[in-house]
């Protein structure tokens, strides 16, 4: 009620902004603590949004995976029958066997060795939801052919700035010599720097080791109306124990579970946006405090000519969401800046999501109200008989 | 807050005294507490009528300044009635001793002026406790206040370009812009020159005169007793005599 009295004297503004030095030191701390929530949170996420670049990726309903499988960096194999088994459901209108592994790249231009994701499939089936996926699959029918993603990390070398030249782009890939065979988009994660596509044929013969029929991941996609938790629970039925049957998002969640709860990547970073909470508000405590201190005398000469208590804790409140707004601001387009820098340099999906943009604002202005709430107390000194 | 006003006191309450601006009785304070406990009030009677100008006396510590603040219901009263424009302020609450103070004008021994403010906006902090009064109303009302102690040509410096004489009359200008109908003063002069301190005390008369404003006025300065209606001196917590100086 007391809050914006537009018709009187601005004084929390003008209490401000006459100690240009002290606000300047109150919404450097702001800013600092709210691009550091930013950025850990931004890493955060896009950590657990980069664990399934590829996962999201495939065109699929459920999954089969082998049920010690606990992330994409350990796939284990389950034999390929369970997907022949799993056609005998009615819903069920096609299945795709994938092999999954890491394997190391060696830069065409460098020639240092990197370990990348590599899946084989075959070339006809379906793999991806993107069609240009399936358009290029059968160039991988030739065996020792890959497909290569451009949006894999620049470690990889030039690939594919060199293949959209219209060079040959050779590699060796555990120590099998290799050629891309074209590009497809997908995009780095934590778990791989990059990407690429062969024919189960080709695969196998990176791996010759690979027990036969055995493979890491099956797809299995429904007839349209289907639903994929009923559907999901018969086969989890009609199956032996020795796979899992996950839906689409089920192992969307089994990925981000593992960078979440078995690692203390998920931790980390929340505790690094809380510290720069946690720095944020001693900043702007100390700011407030001592601008509540220095002026006590005036705060108590208004109290004398008749200024209610709430009236000045007003003032002091709307110190704090002055604070708040005029920190926030340049730690967004600081927090914009980092993202682009961050993305380019890491192909990490780093961006401005609205609901973090709107979390650390929250957080920013509990940070300042908290600490006018607390400095506030200090107001409670201000005994206006004591001016006298 | 009808009692606050004086316009609207009680017709039972309304014999001889309650027309007076102040109006105390047998007021007693002490301060600390057990064996500290130290006596620096004892049984004051006093009493000032609208429009007149009276002079506290008296040693330092004898306690004028403990007797301005209950006036001024900036301090609880612990014996005796005080009664400020109809309000009675022992059994008072704090909000309303906090209303009643926007009917009660102080000046201080420093200005304690807003620093952050312009002498402009520091008298318009007096008249935005002026209910019922728009933005620019306020705004101009400040403006003449400033014009009336003179300082027509400093409304946007602040405090710290300001002279002591200039900041005290700007203090004055934010205790009249409230339209107060008592005014209290401890030692306005006692940070300026002999002349300028002359100056601000006929101006404060002048001014309180013009609203026919009470004035209750602590000092030691025996150049300027002449301005009072009426003096009264104090010494170890007793009023001792009441003048009435022809001035």
């Amino acid at each position: 009620m007391t809050f914006w009295q537009g018709r009187r004297i601005p004084l929390a503004w003008l209490l401000l902004t006459r100690q240009p030095m002290r606000l300047a030191v109150a919404l450097a701390g702001i800013t600092f603590a709210g691009i550091l929530m930013f950025m850990q949170l931004g890493f955060r996420d896009a950590l657990f949004d980069s664990s399934v670049t590829v996962h999201k990726l495939f065109d699929t309903d459920l999954v089969l995976v082998s049920p010690r499988t606990k992330s994409s960096i350990s796939m284990s194999g389950f034999p390929q029958r369970r997907l022949v088994q799993a056609m005998a459901d009615a819903d069920v209108t096609g299945t795709t066997p994938v092999h999954w592994n890491l394997l190391l790249w060696r830069n065409p231009q460098t020639k240092a060795t990197r370990s990348i994701l590599a899946l084989g499939f075959e070339p006809g089936d379906p793999l991806f939801i993107d069609p240009a996926v399936t358009a290029l699959a059968p160039r991988l029918t030739q065996k020792g052919r890959v497909l290569f993603d451009d949006q894999s990390r620049n470690e990889f070398g030039p690939v594919a700035k060199w293949f959209r030249e219209g060079r040959t782009v050779e590699s060796e890939v555990a120590g099998k010599r290799l050629r891309v065979a074209g590009l497809f988009t997908a995009g780095a994660s934590f778990g791989a720097d990059g990407n690429i596509l062969t024919s189960r044929e080709t695969f196998l013969s990176l791996l010759p080791n690979t027990p036969p029929g055995s493979i890491e991941l099956g797809l299995i996609r429904l007839r349209p109306g289907a639903d994929p938790a009923a559907v999901a629970q018969r086969l989890r039925r009609l199956l032996p124990e020795d796979v899992s049957v996950l839906t689409k998002q089920g192992f969307l969640d089994l990925e981000i579970d593992y960078w979440r709860s078995s690692t203390a990547i998920g931790f980390i970073f929340t505790l690094g946006a809380a510290m720069g909470f946690v720095v944020g508000c001693v900043i702007v405590y100390q700011i407030l405090y001592s601008d509540v201190s220095d002026h006590l005398p005036e705060y108590a000469t208004l109290m004398a000519m008749g200024y209610s208590l709430l009236t000045l804790l007003g003032v002091v409140a709307r110190e704090g969401l002055l604070l708040a707004i005029f920190g926030y601001l340049p730690a967004y387009g600081a927090g914009q800046v980092l993202y682009g820098v961050i993305h380019a340099a890491t192909k990490l999906p780093v961006a401005m999501a609205a609901d973090r943009a709107i979390t650390v604002f929250l957080m920013i202005l509990v940070m300042c109200m908290g600490s006018a709430a607390l400095a506030m107390r200090k107001l409670g000194d201000a005994d206006p008989a004591d001016i006298f | 807050m009808t009692t606050l006003l004086p316009g609207s006191v009680p017709a039972s309450t309304a014999t001889g005294e309650s027309f007076a601006t102040v109006a105390v009785r047998g007021l007693s304070h002490w301060y600390g507490s057990g064996s500290m406990r130290r006596q620096v009030l004892q049984g004051i009677d006093l009493e000032i009528h609208p429009g007149e100008v009276v002079l506290l006396t008296g040693p330092s510590g004898c306690g004028k300044t403990t007797l301005l603040t209950l006036v001024g219901a900036l301090r609880q009263v612990m014996e005796g009635s005080v009664r400020v424009l109809g309000c009675e302020l022992n059994s008072s609450g704090r909000h309303e001793r906090q209303l009643l103070r926007r009917s009660v004008g102080m000046i201080f021994q420093g200005h304690n002026l807003l620093r952050c403010l312009t002498a402009e906006q520091n008298v318009q902090m007096g008249a935005d406790l002026l209910p019922d009064l728009g933005y620019r109303a306020r705004r101009d009302l400040s403006r003449e206040w400033l014009r009336a102690v003179g300082l027509s040509d400093h409304l946007s410096k602040l405090p710290h370009d300001l002279s002591g004489g200039q900041k005290q009359r700007v203090a004055i200008a934010r205790a009249l812009a409230a339209h107060p109908r008592l005014l209290l003063a401890d030692e306005p002069t006692a940070a300026l020159d002999s002349r300028t301190g002359r100056e601000v005390v006929d101006l404060l008369k002048r001014l309180a005169r013009e609203e026919g404003c009470a004035v209750l006025m602590v000092t030691h300065d025996p150049r300027i007793l002449d301005v009072a209606d009426r003096l009264v001196r104090m010494e170890d917590g007793r009023l001792w005599a009441s003048d009435t100086v022809v001035g």
